[in-house]
């Protein structure tokens, strides 16, 4: 711990600070996934390009329509949402019969031809995205300063996240949900109708993927390839926290994220491996993941 | 259980093929050998080659997810490796290329071993995502070692003397080499395919609760494979950093991954000869529409995804259903 004393608080915090809006994106990303699995059994791998087609129609929104971000907040994620409804009814409902690992070949052909898509139209040197007035500016907290809308992405990723923890485990429609995942059969013998259920959770996972996009366009430069890397994390941030549970999702992903910044702080050049590292520790000591059931 | 269940395979175009060695094999075996020989003197030879290079990185890759029926999202990783270290030893140590491959091979056979055994503990969709994860770390390690050079690469690889005698700075005597690599690799994975091994391998993959019953050290079968498949891997993309005298990020990039899972879904999994014919096409297209930027990646995804929805047994696996033979 000598360390500590020659790294200054500024930088520490700072990386913290970084780290944990990492971790935000990580939480929200991976929270998405997990209920896209949790009811559909698929690996979403266009999530990342979902997440960057997000970041894209804010832009997009403010540049042709004046939509504010406060708007885009709000109609980016039901935007994106439904091209994942469309998405779901289209292509994916037709694959549930096969093979889990054919849901993932599907959505990864679908992130390359987004990708493609926004790179022909828009190129990849990334476009800049203000940030809000009402947010700019910032704190001085004595030992380090906190920019305004850092500390506002960590509170809406914790009470989106939270939100989306309370529906599904708190309230009747996430029991249905629940249920539905167990016994889609059975649910469906009881009325409720698990096809239109199934649509609606794709889309809703994959709002949230956007509401990430959106949250990270002022801070990245919005650009094509924005989720291709980050996608990756968030599948080592998964096998980390096993796939079993939503409170798994999101704790594994601040705290990642966490951990990730004060690599940078004490070790930088493992920053960027350090998650693949835990990862194959975790693989070796409880191959479920920290909060996965055995399968 | 009734007896329609179907098993659980990913491939339902790999029939049980039978152990020995079916007459049209060794007819298209003798056909494809005769048609590359000729080749070089219609096309272009480094064309030619790259095509085998891939035809054998996603025959490797065949032999994991056909045959073993494990999906590994990573294997840019053993491709690229190898062709660090070859190109590394061929031009820092100026090793000769024979020695340079070897010791290519090797290290993404060490990759394999280490990545695959971690890998292993998590199965399907985990098992893809794992091995992905595990490549893009390989990727960084890549893009930050001393040695590989960075965003440059390792460029200008000298492709030196086979056996320390013969040349291969001319493009056609090169040619015969990686051919007779590539088609020594091809052959290899075909001879394990119909080993003894090989059909454990299609039971674990068809059933694993059956062959794990059965007393077969089921884990012990998938980490061989993997070995063997990243080896193989490693095999082309080492021939690969000669041929092209460049090992670059590319290589190790997750996008190579998917392009080879491409490569093999699009000739067919499971078939022997699918993969080949994947990688001629997907390989032939990048060339074409080269000079259309991103579109070439629209495409690609494209054509993954009617793969995926219309055409499941890949272009040799509906040759395959039509002529009621294994290819």
């Amino acid at each position: 711990m000598f360390e500590l004393l020659g790294i200054p608080p500024q930088a520490l915090f700072g990386q913290l600070l970084l780290g944990l809006i990492n971790g935000s994106f990580y939480a929200l990303l991976s929270l998405g996934l997990a209920v896209i699995f949790g009811l559909l059994n698929i690996i979403n791998f266009s999530h990342g390009a979902q997440y960057m087609m997000g970041a894209f129609f804010a832009w997009m929104g403010l540049t042709y329509l004046g939509i504010p971000y406060w708007g885009a907040l709000i109609l980016v994620p039901i935007a994106v949402g439904a091209t994942g409804v469309l998405l779901e009814r289209l292509m994916i409902s037709r694959l549930y019969h096969l093979d889990h690992l054919y849901g993932l070949l599907l959505t990864f052909g679908l992130a390359l031809i987004l990708q493609g898509l926004f790179r022909n139209q828009f190129g990849v040197s990334g476009l800049p995205y203000s940030i809000p007035s009402q947010l700019s500016g910032g704190q001085n907290l004595g030992f380090m300063f906190l920019p305004n809308y850092r500390a506002w992405v960590v509170l809406a990723s914790l009470v989106v996240c939270f939100g989306t923890w309370f529906a599904i485990e708190r309230t009747r429609l996430g029991a249905y949900l629940r249920a539905a995942t167990e016994n889609p059969t059975l649910v469906g013998a009881f009325g409720i109708n698990v096809p239109r259920m199934i649509t609606l959770t794709y889309g809703f996972g994959v709002a949230l993927a956007a509401f990430a996009g959106v949250l990270a366009a002022p801070i990245y430069s919005v650009n094509p390839n924005m989720g291709a890397d980050l996608i990756i994390v968030v599948f080592a941030v998964v096998v980390i926290g096993g796939m079993g549970s939503i409170l798994g999702a999101i704790l594994t992903g601040f705290g990642l994220g966490i951990v990730e910044g004060l690599t940078k702080v004490f070790y930088p050049e493992a920053s960027s491996v350090a998650i693949f590292v835990i990862m194959a520790i975790v693989l070796l000591v409880k191959p479920a993941g920290l909060f996965g059931r055995a399968a | 259980m009734s007896a329609t269940t179907e098993p659980t395979t990913t491939q339902s175009a790999a029939r049980a093929l039978p152990i020995g060695t079916p007459k049209h094999h060794i007819i298209i075996f003798a056909v494809l050998l005769v048609l590359l020989l000729i080749a070089p003197f219609v096309l272009y030879p480094v064309f030619i080659m790259k095509i085998l290079c891939f035809a054998l990185f996603a025959s490797a890759l065949n032999l994991l997810l056909g045959f073993g029926g494990l999906l590994s999202f990573g294997h840019a990783a053993f491709f690229g490796a190898a062709s660090y270290v070859t190109a590394h030893a061929a031009k820092v140590w100026g090793l000769n290329p024979e020695v340079a491959i070897l010791l290519g091979m090797a290290s993404a056979g060490l990759l394999g071993l280490v990545i695959g055994a971690l890998a292993i503990r998590r199965q399907g969709i985990y098992f893809a995502m794992v091995t992905l994860a595990f490549a893009q770390m390989v990727f960084f390690i890549s893009l930050q070692a001393p040695f590989t050079g960075g965003e440059d690469g390792i460029q200008a690889v000298p492709r030196g003397n086979l056996f320390g005698v013969l040349p291969l700075a001319n493009d056609m005597t090169l040619y015969f080499v990686v051919l007779a690599i590539v088609f020594g690799g091809l052959l290899a994975i075909y001879r394990i395919i119909h080993s003894p091994f090989g059909q454990v391998l299609k039971a674990i993959r068809d059933n694993e609760p059956r062959s794990i019953s059965l007393g077969y050290k089921v884990n012990r079968y998938k980490l061989a494979v993997f070995v063997m498949s990243a080896t193989i891997a490693g095999m082309a993309g080492a021939t690969k950093a000669l041929v092209f005298q460049l090992a670059s990020l590319t290589d190790v990039y997750w996008t190579m991954s998917g392009e080879v899972v491409l490569m093999t879904l699009l000739g067919g999994m499971g078939t022997i000869f699918g993969p080949f014919v994947g990688a001629a096409v997907i390989v032939t297209m990048q060339n074409y529409f080269a000079g259309f930027g991103a579109w070439v990646t629209v495409l690609q995804g494209t054509i993954f995804v009617i793969s995926v929805l219309l055409f499941r047994e890949g272009i040799v696996g509906v040759l395959a259903k039509w002529l009621k033979k294994p290819l």
